[in-house]
C-alpha cells in the first residue's frame, strides 16, 4: 500500500483533517481515481492544480507515472518557474 | 516636412539616404538601410545596444540624428569582420561563450573594438569601465571581459 | 537509455564547442523581435493609462482615426469578453480573463502604464502621434502601491469580486488579498520551546524587473482566410499561440508562431502583452502589424517580480541544530492575483533538514503592473529573509555560518519542509565545496581607511521542472544532421541539444545543426522556463537521436543483408556486432545517409514526451564586500557561486547561467527598485534610474560546478538557470553584516540606505 499524504492546504476542502491515507494504487491515474472516489472533487483538484511527489521525485500532468507498493506519495501544489 | 539627403560612409562603403530631421541614426540604420544589427534596448543612451563608431568615436546611435552622419565615417556591427574572417573580438566572444541571448552583443562588440582601437593593452579594470555603458543582463559580464582581454592579447601578438 | 556512470566515455557532452547560432549573433545578422519586416506592414503603438487606478468613463478614438495614415484603432471592446478560466501557465495558475484585461483594460485601469487602446498607422511616428489623440475620460480612484497599504482596513479595493481564498470561513467582503497559502511540518510553535537561541526579524524586498535588454516586439499578419502568422520573441512559441487563440477566440491551428531570437527573458517573456493587440489590429486593418515596446513601456507595462514582506523566526539549540522555524511571506502580485507566494513558502526552508516548520503567505494585489515570473519565482524573496536569519543565528551562536548550514543541511532522505522526501540532491556537496574553497578560506585583506570589508555566505534551492517537450533529429542526404528543438533558445540550448544528439550518434558536434522549430514544424513544447529545456527537451532530442541511431543500424543491416540485431553503432559508424555477424567494413553515417532512399526513405525521428522527475537545484554563494562608510556604497570584491548542476552538458553555458543569475541577484541586493510617486506613477522607468549592474560594478564571478547526476535524465542533467538568483541577496547582506555589524533587512542595500543604517548605528 502506498502512503499518500494529503495534508496540503489544497486538499483540505475535500479531506478535512485527514493527513495520510494508505492506498492501493499503482499509477497516478489510479491515485486520482481513488482520491476522487473517496473525496469527491479532490480528483480534478489533484489532476489540474497539484504535483505528485513519488518517493521524492516530483511529477505533474501525467497519468502514467508508476507508484510502487511501498511508495511515499506527497501531494503538493504544481511547480512552474521563470 | 522635407526629408534630408545625407551622404556618408558606412562600413567602408559610400552610402546615402533620406531621413526626417528628427530621425535617429539608429532608426536610419535599422529602417532605411536594413542594418538591423544595431539594437534598441532603451532609446535613451543608457544600454549601449545601439553602439556604433563615428569618425573613431564610440557613439550611441539612438542619441545621434541621422542627419549628423553627413560626411562621417561610420562602423557598425556589420562592418567589424573582415569579409569572411571574423574580427578577433568576434572569434573570442564565441570561444569564451561571452554571449547568451546575444541582444547586447553587437553593441558590446562595437564598444570593445573602440576600446582596443584606442588602447590595445587595457587592464581588466579599464575594460570594465569602458564597457560600463553596455548593459548585459545574461552573462554577469565575466565571460565578456575574459573574451575582450583574450582578444586584446591575441591582437598584440601574445 | 542513459549515459551515466564512470565507464561511459563521453566525447561531446561536457566539452565547450562554439554554439551553432553564435556567428549570426556576433555579426549582427540574428533576427530578434524588432528585426522582422513583412510586406505591407504597418506599425502600432499602445495608449497607456497615466493613472494608477481609475474608472474608464469613455474612450473617444475619432480624432486618432481621422489622422492621415491611421488604419485601425482598438480598445478593450475589440477583444472578446472571455469567461474566467484558470490555467496553469509559466509562473503558475493564471486566469485568461485577467490576462485579457491585463493586455488591454476594460472598465478600470489598474496601474500606471495599463494599456487602454492601440493605434496602427503607416509609420510608428504617425501611430504615436495618433495615440496621443485618443481621448480617454477617467474617474480617478484612490490607489494602493505597497502591500501594507493594500491590506490596510478601508483600503481601496481593486477587484470588487475578489474574496480571499484559503481562509476559513470564506470572507464575505472583497479585499486585495487574493489568497492565503500554508505549508506545515510538525509543530513549530511548540518546538520553539526546545530552542536555546531564537532569531526573529522582518525583512522587505522590492519588486525588480527582469530587465531583459530586448523590449517586447512582434509582427502579426492576419489574413482574410482567418489564418494568422506571428513573428515574435518570447519564451514559448506555443505559449504565444495558445494565449492568442484564447484571448482572440481563434482556433489553435489558425495561428502559426515563428519564434525569433529572444533578447533575454528570465521569466518575463512567459506571457503575452503585444501579440493579442497586434492580432486584433491586423484583423481590423487588414494589414500586417508590427509592435515594439519602448523601454519605458517595458518598465511601466510589463511584469516585474513581486516585492515582499517576510517575517522569519528560527530557533536552534546551542550546538547549532535548528529545532523550529516559521516564515510568513506577503507578496505583491501587481494588479491581478498570481504572485509566486506558493513557491516562496515552499522554498523558504528547503535547504534544511527540519522537523517542525511552518511557512505561510499571502498573495496581495495593488496598483502596479501584474507580476511575471523571474528566475526561481518567489524563492529569492523568502530565501533572502531565511538565509539572513540563518546568518544572524550563526552570529548569535558564535558559529561559522557554513558550519551551521552543514549541521542542518538537507540531504537524501531528508523530508523537505514542503513535504516530500528529497532524493539525489547535492546540497551538502555545494556547502562542503564552498567552505573548503580558496575563496572561503582566504584572508579578506585590509580595507583602506574609511572602508570595511566582510564576507557572507548563503544558500538557495529551486525545484526545477520537466513537462511536455518535443524534439526531432533528421539525417540529411550527406550525413550531416539537423536537430529541431521545440523551445526558444535563451542561453545556448541549441548548443546543448546538438551536443546530446552528437553524443548519441557518435559524430562531431559541428556536423549537427540545431534550430528552434515554429509551431507548425515541431511538436508542442511547454515554454522555456523553470530550468526545464536541457532537462526535458534535451530528453526528447536524445530520444529522437536514439531512434535515428537504431534506424541507422537497421539500414546497415539491410545493406549488409544481416539481422538488425547483428549491427551495433559505435563512433558514428555501424559495425557488425561481433564475429558471427559477418565481416563488413564499418558504414559511416554518411555512407548510410547516401543510401537512405534505397533502404526505405529519409532517416528521421521525432520525440514528444512529458518529462518527469527534474532534479532539484541547490547552490551556495560566497560574497566579499567593501563598505564605504562615508557614502554607504557597497562594492562586491569577490564572488563565488557553487551549484549542483547534475551534469553540465556545455559547462561554459552552465557557468554563464550561474554568473548571470548571481549578478541579477547582486543588482536586486544593491540597486534595483521601483520608485512610485504619490500619484502612483512610476518615476524611474528607464535604465538610467533603474540601475542594473554594469561591468564596472563587478568582479569576475567564480564558479564551482558540482555534479550529482539526475538519474531521470540520460546524461544526468538538472536544471541550472534559476537557482543562481536565489542566494545572492542574503550572501551580500551577510557580507555587509560581517563588515559592519549591521543587519540590513531591507532591499535594496543602496548607498542611501546603507549610509542611513551606518548613521543610525552611530547615533
Amino acid at each position: 500500500m502506498a502512503t499518500v499524504n494529503v495534508s496540503n492546504q489544497m486538499c483540505r476542502p475535500y479531506v478535512g483533517d485527514t493527513q495520510e491515507l494508505e492506498l492501493e494504487v499503482d499509477t497516478v491515474r489510479a491515485l486520482i481515481n481513488e482520491l476522487e472516489r473517496r473525496f469527491p472533487g479532490l480528483g480534478p483538484q489533484v489532476e489540474e492544480s497539484m504535483a505528485v511527489a513519488i518517493d521524492g521525485v516530483i511529477v505533474q500532468d501525467t497519468y502514467l507515472e508508476p507508484i510502487g507498493p511501498d511508495s511515499e506519495v506527497f501531494l503538493i501544489p504544481k511547480i512552474a518557474g521563470g | 516636412m522635407a526629408k534630408i539627403h545625407v551622404t556618408t560612409k558606412i562600413n567602408g562603403e559610400d552610402a546615402e539616404f533620406l531621413c526626417e530631421p528628427q530621425q535617429t541614426m539608429l532608426d536610419v540604420l535599422r529602417d532605411e538601410l536594413s542594418l538591423t544589427g544595431s539594437k534598441e534596448g532603451c532609446g535613451s543612451g543608457d544600454c549601449g545596444a545601439c553602439s556604433i563608431i563615428v569618425d573613431g568615436r564610440l557613439v550611441c546611435s539612438c542619441l545621434m540624428f541621422g542627419a549628423e552622419a553627413s560626411g562621417a565615417e561610420i562602423t557598425t556591427i556589420e562592418g567589424i569582420a573582415n569579409g569572411d574572417t571574423l574580427h578577433p573580438l568576434q572569434q573570442k566572444f564565441l570561444e569564451h561563450a561571452a554571449l547568451q541571448c546575444g541582444f547586447c552583443t553587437p553593441g558590446v562588440l562595437v564598444a570593445s573594438k573602440a576600446l582596443l582601437d584606442a588602447n590595445p593593452s587595457p587592464t581588466e579594470e579599464q575594460a570594465r569601465y569602458w564597457l560600463a555603458g553596455n548593459l548585459c543582463r545574461c552573462t554577469g559580464y565575466d565571460k565578456i571581459i575574459e573574451a575582450v582581454m583574450d582578444a586584446a592579447a591575441e591582437m598584440r601578438g601574445e | 537509455m542513459n549515459y551515466l556512470g564512470k565507464d561511459v566515455q563521453l566525447k561531446v557532452v561536457g566539452t565547450r564547442p562554439i554554439r551553432p547560432d553564435g556567428v549570426e549573433k556576433v555579426n549582427g545578422r540574428a533576427a530578434f523581435g524588432a528585426d522582422v519586416a513583412v510586406s505591407g506592414m504597418i506599425h502600432a503603438k499602445v495608449v497607456r493609462s497615466p493613472h494608477a487606478h481609475a474608472r474608464i468613463k469613455s474612450i473617444d478614438t475619432s480624432k486618432a482615426e481621422a489622422v492621415k495614415g491611421v488604419s485601425a484603432v482598438i480598445t478593450g471592446a475589440d477583444l472578446p469578453d472571455i469567461p474566467s478560466e484558470e490555467a496553469f501557465v509559466g509562473e503558475g495558475p493564471a486566469n485568461f480573463r485577467e490576462m485579457s484585461h491585463n493586455v488591454i483594460a476594460r472598465g478600470k485601469v489598474l496601474y500606471d502604464g495599463h494599456a487602454v487602446a492601440a493605434v496602427a498607422a503607416t509609420s510608428a511616428a504617425i501611430a504615436e502621434e495618433a495615440a496621443r489623440l485618443v481621448e480617454v475620460e477617467y474617474e480617478v480612484l484612490p490607489h494602493v502601491i505597497s502591500v501594507e497599504e493594500a491590506m490596510a482596513d478601508g483600503a481601496p479595493v481593486l477587484h470588487d469580486d475578489m474574496f480571499t481564498q484559503g481562509v476559513d470561513p470564506k470572507p464575505t467582503k472583497a479585499s486585495n488579498v487574493a489568497k492565503r497559502v500554508e505549508f506545515k511540518l510538525g509543530d513549530s510553535n511548540a518546538a520553539f520551546s526546545k530552542a536555546d537561541v531564537i532569531v526573529e526579524r522582518q525583512y522587505k524586498t522590492q519588486p525588480v524587473h527582469q530587465a531583459y535588454i530586448e523590449p517586447h516586439a512582434c509582427v502579426v499578419s492576419y489574413n482574410p482566410d482567418g489564418q494568422a502568422q506571428i513573428w515574435c520573441s518570447s519564451q514559448g512559441q506555443f505559449m504565444v499561440r495558445a494565449f492568442c487563440a484564447k484571448l482572440l477566440g481563434m482556433d489553435i491551428a489558425s495561428i502559426r508562431v515563428m519564434p525569433l531570437e529572444i533578447g533575454g527573458g528570465f521569466g518575463g517573456k512567459t506571457l503575452v502583452y503585444l501579440e493579442p493587440l497586434a492580432l486584433a489590429l491586423s484583423k481590423k486593418s487588414g494589414r500586417p502589424v508590427k509592435m515594439v515596446m519602448s523601454r519605458e513601456e517595458v518598465f511601466r507595462g510589463s511584469g516585474p517580480t513581486s516585492g515582499g514582506t517576510i517575517n522569519v523566526k528560527i530557533g536552534a539549540t546551542k550546538n547549532g541544530r535548528i529545532v523550529a522555524a516559521e516564515c510568513e511571506t506577503i507578496l505583491q502580485a501587481g494588479a491581478f492575483p498570481g504572485s509566486p507566494v506558493g513557491p516562496a513558502c515552499m522554498t523558504a526552508f528547503a535547504c534544511y533538514d527540519l522537523t517542525d516548520v511552518t511557512a505561510f503567505g499571502y498573495d496581495v494585489v495593488s496598483n502596479r503592473p501584474k507580476v511575471a515570473a523571474y528566475r526561481a519565482p518567489g524563492a529569492p524573496i523568502s530565501t533572502f529573509a531565511v538565509e539572513s536569519a540563518v546568518d544572524e543565528l550563526a552570529q548569535n551562536l558564535g558559529m561559522d555560518p557554513g558550519e551551521l548550514r552543514l549541521i542542518n543541511a538537507a540531504k537524501d532522505e531528508t523530508k523537505a519542509a514542503y513535504g516530500p522526501t528529497l532524493k539525489n540532491i547535492g546540497f551538502v556537496e555545494t556547502l562542503e565545496a564552498a567552505v573548503a574553497s580558496q575563496h572561503y578560506t582566504s584572508d579578506l585583506g585590509e580595507a583602506p581607511k574609511g572602508k570595511r570589508r566582510g564576507r557572507g555566505i548563503a544558500s538557495g534551492f529551486w525545484f526545477n521542472i520537466g513537462g511536455e517537450s518535443s524534439g526531432a533529429t533528421y539525417v540529411n542526404e550527406d550525413g550531416t544532421v539537423t536537430v529541431v528543438s521545440g523551445n526558444p533558445d535563451i542561453g545556448g540550448s541549441r548548443a546543448s541539444m546538438g551536443m546530446m544528439a552528437a553524443e548519441v550518434l557518435g559524430i562531431e558536434v559541428e556536423r549537427v545543426r540545431t534550430i528552434v522549430g515554429d509551431t507548425a514544424s515541431v511538436g508542442y513544447s511547454f515554454l522555456t522556463g523553470g530550468s526545464r529545456v536541457t532537462f526535458a527537451t534535451g530528453m526528447a532530442v536524445t530520444q529522437s537521436a536514439e531512434e535515428v541511431r537504431d534506424d541507422l543500424c537497421r539500414r546497415a543491416a539491410l545493406i549488409w543483408e544481416i539481422d538488425a540485431d547483428a549491427v551495433e553503432w559505435r563512433d558514428g559508424h555501424a559495425h557488425p556486432a561481433g564475429e558471427n555477424a559477418g565481416k563488413f567494413d564499418p558504414l559511416s553515417l554518411s555512407d548510410i545517409a547516401a543510401k537512405s532512399g534505397r533502404t526505405g526513405g529519409p532517416i528521421a525521428a521525432k520525440s514528444s514526451i512529458n518529462a518527469q522527475g527534474a532534479g532539484p537545484g541547490y547552490a551556495t554563494h560566497i560574497c566579499d564586500v567593501e563598505v564605504d562608510e562615508e557614502t554607504g556604497h557597497v562594492a562586491v570584491l569577490r564572488y563565488t557561486a557553487v551549484q549542483d548542476v547534475g551534469k553540465a552538458i556545455h559547462p561554459a553555458y552552465v557557468e554563464g547561467q550561474m554568473q548571470g543569475g548571481a549578478v541579477q541577484g547582486i543588482g536586486w541586493a544593491l540597486n534595483e527598485e521601483y520608485i512610485y510617486n504619490k500619484d502612483g506613477r512610476l518615476d524611474n522607468p528607464g535604465f538610467l534610474d533603474y540601475r542594473v549592474p554594469v561591468a564596472s560594478d563587478l568582479p569576475m564571478i567564480e564558479t564551482v560546478l558540482i555534479e550529482v547526476p539526475n538519474p531521470r535524465h540520460p546524461f544526468g542533467a538538472k536544471g541550472v538557470g534559476e537557482v543562481p538568483i536565489v542566494p545572492p541577496m542574503a550572501a551580500v547582506a551577510n557580507a555587509i553584516s560581517n563588515a559592519t555589524g549591521l543587519r540590513m533587512p531591507n532591499l535594496p542595500m543602496s548607498p542611501p540606505h546603507v549610509r542611513a543604517a551606518l548613521d543610525a548605528a552611530k547615533a
